[in-house]
């Protein structure tokens, strides 16, 4: 009788052992073996990832960081788990992650396949369309409107590239003319130096709402292109990666996601408390209801 | 850890959605770079001289004049230079000038849409090397002997004449490596016009590694890096071939030799 009691005990003890301890690999690994989990954020990504009053970075997409991190000292037992934040530009953020500095960015990077060759991502947080901004009086209502007229966007894309995407067969041609940031080529349709600007409509939507009279501005036109933002990780870290997108799929699932929207998008923010007023758009209900990771 | 995906053939990737490949973007951006600069350095060279001249010219309002020149356009940072030349001026001026400046001269031409940046560009970039050129002219002829001067004058010369066949051959040859660093600086600050969104080498760097860009910064950087580099070491040699030219022997400029 003493043979299958044994027999049982070394296996309960297996059993449990296995349950308590799934071996860690990677990214999950370095922060278990240093005690530091690292967070790259942008300085001025408004309302994702930016630096408040305090120069604090907060934001949106800090906000679901912040959870991870929680889940991260959870899954460790690590309730010491010390964060360290790392600024990062667009220019900086893939470096710095391929080569080990950051351990997940969280500002305002779009979802491509081109960067998969680089990078892992998270399931989509955001999910942002490309239009275009003009003068509320300007008479410009759709792509025919800009032929032939100077068309502002920041340096990192060229407007051309999305209106020769959606113009489907009519010869529309517009003088690209660029701004070193947002609010550089915002300046450029305020004074008249563009007729429209086309960028991101929530960075859009935050310049406006940042102006003095957010009214003399519309953003218009078709959806030029869609762009899913999200978290992003080291390459093929399916551990962390898993760890990452239950996190937020309970986020979404647990209603959390619209609460932290509203935060973001429909209220006041620092450090102006300007209120951005950009009500959820149906492709991100849809990526909070079914979670997906699929590059553009 | 993960590991850098190396690639530097990215510059050969076709640019999505468009029928353009990312080399002709930077070949574009040397293009306008080399341009700006050369166009910035003729401006900065005649006006510099100029100035550097009547700094030490005898007449105290010329000085003066050419003294406030030197510190309005020395202790104002390029970068905001350029900000006001190309936001603030046309709207100083009247609103249809301003107007035109803004709407109409952009395509006057038709080979650039980019006129007006490249105009305020070159203008901005060229008047404030020409601040330095002009510092460095004038310490070239204060290091001059002092007899000099009154030796030209003594011989007859009016002073206009003394400056060109006296003073201004001796004072360019102790001047040139200054002016060779000041020559290749012109094409290493012609980077800041990309702020006014001149489409130069460092804008479309940015553009090429920015916000909506392919997975390979790193490459795109090292290889711009690498046409400045190139750049500014040719003029580097240029300069040292006119100082070896311009050689008088046994006077100072053969001091290193």
């Amino acid at each position: 009788m003493q043979k299958p009691l044994i027999l049982s005990a070394v296996l309960a003890a297996l059993f449990a052992g296995a349950a308590q301890a799934e071996e860690l690999t990677g990214t999950l690994k370095k922060i278990a073996d240093t005690g530091i989990i690292t967070v790259g954020h942008r300085e001025s990504s408004i309302p994702f990832s930016y630096l408040d009053d305090k120069q604090k970075p907060v934001g949106y997409a800090m906000d679901l960081c912040t959870k991870v991190v929680d889940a991260v000292k959870k899954k460790l037992n690590k309730p010491s788990l010390i964060t360290k934040l790392v600024p990062v530009t667009s220019q900086t953020r893939i470096p710095l992650m391929v080569n080990g500095t950051v351990d997940m960015e969280c500002g305002s990077t779009t979802n491509s396949k081109e960067r998969q060759k680089q990078v892992g991502f998270s399931n989509h947080y955001y999910v942002t369309a490309v239009r275009m901004l003009v003068k509320a009086n300007s008479g410009i209502k759709s792509l025919d409107d800009l032929n032939g007229k100077p068309v502002v966007t920041t340096t990192g894309t060229t407007s051309d590239r999305y209106i020769k995407q959606n113009e489907q067969g009519k010869a529309i041609d517009v003088k690209n003319v660029y701004g070193k940031d947002h609010a550089e080529s915002f300046l450029m349709v305020e004074t008249g130096r563009a007729s429209a600007f086309v960028m991101d409509d929530i960075l859009l939507a935050g310049l406006i709402a940042n102006d003095k009279n957010p009214k003399n501005f519309a953003i218009v036109g078709p959806a030029l292109s869609v762009e899913p933002y999200g978290i992003m990780l080291r390459k093929d870290d399916a551990q962390f990666k898993k760890l990452v997108d239950d996190t937020l799929a309970g986020i979404y699932k647990s209603g959390e996601g619209d609460r932290l929207y509203n935060k973001w998008f429909m209220n006041p923010i620092p450090p102006k408390n300007i209120n951005i007023n950009l009500p959820m758009s149906e492709k991100l209900k849809e990526a909070f209801k079914n979670p997906n990771d699929t590059g553009v | 850890m993960g590991q850098y995906q190396w690639n530097w053939a990215v510059i050969f990737e076709k640019v999505a959605g468009t029928e353009e490949y990312y080399y002709q973007w930077i070949l574009s951006g040397l293009g306008w770079t080399v341009v700006t600069a050369l166009s910035a350095w003729l401006i900065a060279l005649t006006l510099g001289v100029l100035i550097g001249v009547a700094r030490t010219a005898p007449m105290a309002w010329l000085s003066g004049l050419a003294r406030a020149y030197v510190e309005l356009f020395r202790n104002i940072p390029l970068i905001v230079q350029l900000f006001i030349w190309y936001f603030v001026v046309p709207d100083l001026l009247p609103e249809h000038i301003g107007t035109w400046i803004k709407q109409d001269l952009r395509g006057v031409v038709s080979f650039t849409d980019y006129l007006p940046e490249f105009l305020f560009g070159v203008l901005g970039l060229g008047l404030f090397t020409a601040a330095r050129v002009a510092e460095q002219v004038r310490t070239g002829i204060m290091t001059l002997p002092r007899g000099q001067r009154y030796a030209g004058l003594a011989m007859g010369f009016t002073l206009p004449q003394t400056y060109r066949f006296v003073l201004l051959p001796m004072a360019f040859r102790v001047i040139i490596p200054p002016l060779t660093s000041e020559f290749m600086n012109v094409f290493k600050n012609s980077a800041v016009c990309l702020a006014i969104g001149l489409t130069e080498l460092t804008f479309q760097m940015k553009q090429i590694t920015g916000e909506y860009a392919p997975a390979n910064p790193i490459e795109v950087m090292t290889m711009v890096g690498g046409l400045y580099l190139t750049m500014a070491f040719g003029v580097n040699r240029l300069m040292a071939w006119i100082e070896r030219r311009s050689r008088v022997p046994g006077y100072i400029a053969e001091g290193g030799k």
